[in-house]
């Protein structure tokens, strides 16, 4: 490997962040789309250099930019997100219902094997599919016509689909995640859908165990063990190890088990890492102290990761897609808050070096290891 | 041919200056520019009138000169002095920090 790029989606642009293999100097590239809220950036598994990025903003709506020569340049590709036939309604914050009406596109989720083959995830809720590298945009209907869809609810941060994960044995299963609706699976390329919460609870919706409502942040899994999920909930920390039919809580020792973020190391698929935050009211970190917390054996078990993050006084937010890990050995992890800092571990955690401390808000973070 | 200016960020999006300007075929309305715009630039659909209602974009507003031509009919001619290209259509976003 020659090195990493670290795609950086913020309030107010694009960033990339370029080192070799040692991860330790570190060249920032940017603001591209200056001014402008970059919801998320991803790299395409089978091309690195092809990368979406989803610009969105009140003024002008939803853009779409796609890069062929690794971010160096940018071309706008199609906007246009239709939802498929009647709309309906989900249920709106005062519990009265509402129509579904696109707003931004919060996650792309490239294929693992075609870079023209890219899934959006949007909000409001639903799941879109483009096979002519962004240019036009199909919707898989059969999400958002589920059943339960009329009882949905609208997260705080909006009516969300902002998790897309593709099992790379079984092309046909794609796991996603809505708030507040929970988790859902396709075993059949996103024709139809199932909830996959059973084990979920969440205390602040009527039904503390029902079948859709929950506000699930985010869920990770490691390729080589698709069948085993880690979910960070609204609270609770879960693992399924039958591909979502089953969920146990695996918050542990957590100093709390409220937060957005969860990824997998990369090497160790049962080592995981969350970044614990007060709570649902208090969006920064416990005695403000910034701690990420790994598990070395899939949950319960947790140790605190302080060694370079800031030990007073901070109280940011990592938002839940703002974390990744590179595929190198030793694995690196990489976060972004809300405060703009960037850090990154070269060695799976165990120290941290602030690549950059001061951009905008960040919304999300990912990072190509490249050839 | 029409003259029309347009906000910072789409100056950007179409790689134009401040200034474009669209041949418009037929009487000169709101959608007639609106759909000439959209045709010399594509990237720009979606960014001044949503996709799915065709409506103006509740942050973006229409003037020319000191009138506010935003909540005209789509259809209504517009001004003679736009339609002889003698005062810009301005397309101006609203002030709103963050």
């Amino acid at each position: 490997m020659s090195g990493v790029r670290v795609l950086v989606g913020t309030r107010k642009g694009a960033f990339i962040l370029t080192s070799d293999e040692k991860r330790q100097q570190w060249h920032v590239d940017g603001p591209h789309f200056g001014g402008l809220e970059i919801y998320h950036l991803k790299g395409s598994p089978a091309d690195p250099n092809r990368i979406y990025a989803s610009q969105a903003s009140d003024w002008f709506g939803q853009v779409v930019h796609r890069s062929d020569d690794g971010g160096q340049t940018w071309t706008t590709v199609g906007n246009e997100f239709t939802y498929v036939g009647r709309t309906g309604t989900h249920q709106w914050y005062d519990d009265t219902p509402h129509p579904w009406d696109f707003k931004r596109v919060w996650h792309f989720e490239p294929s693992l094997n075609d870079p023209d083959t890219v899934y959006a995830g949007v909000e409001d809720a639903a799941i879109f599919r483009s096979s002519d590298g962004g240019q036009t945009w199909q919707e898989l209907p059969g999400l958002r016509q589920h059943d339960t869809a009329g009882i949905w609810q609208t997260g705080g941060g909006g009516f969300c689909l902002h998790t897309i994960v593709l099992d790379p044995v079984n092309p046909d299963r794609i796991f996603v995640a809505i708030s507040a609706a929970g988790a859902f699976r396709s075993d059949d390329g996103g024709q139809t859908w199932k909830p996959i919460n059973r084990g979920l609870h969440s205390e602040y919706i009527p039904d503390a165990n029902a079948e859709v409502g929950h506000c699930v942040h985010r869920i990770a899994m490691h390729p080589s063990r698709p069948n085993t999920l880690f979910m960070q909930k609204h609270w609770d920390v879960l693992r399924s190890d039958d591909a979502g039919d089953n969920w146990h809580e695996v918050s542990g020792n957590l100093p709390s088990d409220f937060g957005f973020v969860i990824d997998v190391h990369a090497h160790e698929p049962e080592t995981i890492y969350v970044v614990p935050i007060k709570s649902d009211s208090e969006h920064y970190p416990p005695e403000g102290k910034l701690r990420v917390y790994r598990s070395r054996n899939g949950g319960n078990e947790w140790e605190a990761l302080t060694n370079g993050l800031p030990q007073e006084n901070c109280y940011v937010n990592v938002l839940r897609d703002a974390m990744s890990v590179d595929t190198l050995d030793p694995c690196g992890i990489y976060f972004g808050t809300t405060g703009g800092q960037v850090y990154a571990s070269a060695d799976g955690g165990d120290t941290w070096q602030t690549i950059v401390h001061d951009l905008p808000a960040v919304l999300s973070v990912e990072v190509q290891a490249l050839p | 041919m029409i003259r029309v200016i347009i906000p910072h960020h789409l100056r950007t999006l179409a790689k134009t200056g401040a200034e474009v300007t669209v041949e418009v075929n037929g009487p000169a309305t709101q959608r007639a520019l609106l759909d000439a715009l959209e045709a010399r630039y594509p990237m720009l659909r979606g960014t001044i009138r949503d996709y799915a209602t065709g409506q103006r974009r509740a942050f973006l507003r229409f003037f020319v000169g000191v009138e506010d031509l935003s909540l005209e009919s789509p259809d209504a001619p517009l001004p003679e002095a736009v339609a002889a290209g003698k005062e810009p259509f301005r397309i101006i976003g609203a002030i709103a920090g963050g």
